[in-house]
């Protein structure tokens, strides 16, 4: 695989300190909903800094992918993408890469996605490939957030779970609630998971994706709650959140 | 953050991976030479904060994979596996 040259067309804020870019990639063989891109940036002294992030976008064909990438107080890369970068910019890009935590369109089993803080974004990918692919695979997402103002793509959420049955979210706000939240701030625990994910007897094929320490306590609490760790897939972030 | 928790999962070293391998190590299955665990690479332990890879069993911590960068060259230690079960035919990037 070799580094291909990608031209940002896009940028849009998800939240105060996350943007998402669109970009067009050169001869982009096009990707599986899950995979990543590792971003290479280049200083004018040669030094360079390799980051992965997920790709937001459904797969297409037209060559644009999206990354959100979420800026980190001493961050390398991230204060780049999120506060320097301009359309017309060009970036280096390794991709598509990763073929374990992927949902392909085909798959029709029952799926439950759990997301920590920016971990939403290679499950959004997912979101978004179902609809684009018209399939009805049941999808239920618990998103596990610090704060309202910390949501990704609330718009796109909301308007996903309208639209049929068989897509449910979940809310979890560990320090801040909206007003009148039924549950109080706080990490994900068994009596969420046991309202907020199918049940184990439906066997769901999981995807779990945020920071390690969230990774490692939601698939300890799916586990306890009856789920196959066989059928468990996770993507952990470093504790940096940046991923290498 | 506590210390036990600092990595990451194989799929982290899909990337480097690559410019290596032809197909995708990290959705193959490998066997662990200590406990004998048969785990997809992805679901490896993944300790990239040093100077190269060192990807450990999930189960029982025996190292699987070491790849460093010196110069130009990789250095790639898969002792620690008994095999990987491959899949040629099946592109990551295939999208359906």
């Amino acid at each position: 695989m070799t580094w291909r040259s990608a031209k940002v067309v896009g940028l849009h804020d998800e939240t105060a300190t996350a943007r998402t870019l669109a970009l067009a990639v050169r001869d982009w063989p096009g990707h599986v909903a899950g995979q990543h891109v590792d971003v290479r940036l280049t200083a004018p002294d040669g030094y360079s800094a390799v980051r992965s992030y997920s790709i937001a976008s459904a797969p297409n064909s037209d060559g644009r992918i999206e990354i959100t990438v979420e800026r980190l107080p001493n961050g390398e890369v991230s204060p780049y993408l999120t506060q320097e970068v301009i359309v017309g910019d060009e970036l280096e890009l390794l991709g598509p890469i990763g073929g374990w935590f992927v949902w392909r369109s085909y798959q029709s089993e029952s799926i439950q996605l759990v997301a920590g803080g920016s971990g939403i974004v290679p499950l959004m990918a997912m979101i978004r490939s179902r609809r684009l692919a018209g399939s009805s695979a049941p999808f239920r997402l618990l998103y596990s957030v610090r704060e309202p103002e910390k949501v990704f793509y609330r718009d796109e959420l909301r308007a996903f779970s309208n639209q049929d049955d068989s897509a449910v979210i979940t809310y979890a706000y560990t320090r801040v609630t909206p007003k009148d939240w039924p549950r109080p701030a706080g990490r994900i625990d068994a009596s969420l998971i046991a309202r907020g994910t199918w049940p184990s007897n439906v066997r769901p094929t999981s995807y779990v994706c945020g920071p390690t320490s969230f990774v490692e306590h939601a698939t300890d609490l799916l586990i306890a709650a009856g789920h196959d760790r066989e059928k468990i897939r996770t993507e952990r972030f470093g504790a940096t959140g940046e991923r290498k | 953050m506590n210390a036990s928790l600092n990595y990451l999962d194989g799929n982290a070293a899909a990337g480097e991976l690559s410019r290596i391998f032809t197909v995708d190590i990290t959705s193959a299955e490998g066997q662990c030479a200590n406990c004998g665990a048969k785990r997809r690479f992805a679901e490896a332990h993944l300790y990239s904060h040093c100077p190269g890879l060192v990807a450990r069993c999930a189960l029982c911590g025996h190292v699987l994979l070491r790849l460093v960068n010196v110069g130009q060259r990789v250095l790639l230690d898969l002792t620690g596996m008994r095999y990987l079960t491959l899949h040629p035919t099946q592109q990551p990037e295939a999208s359906s």
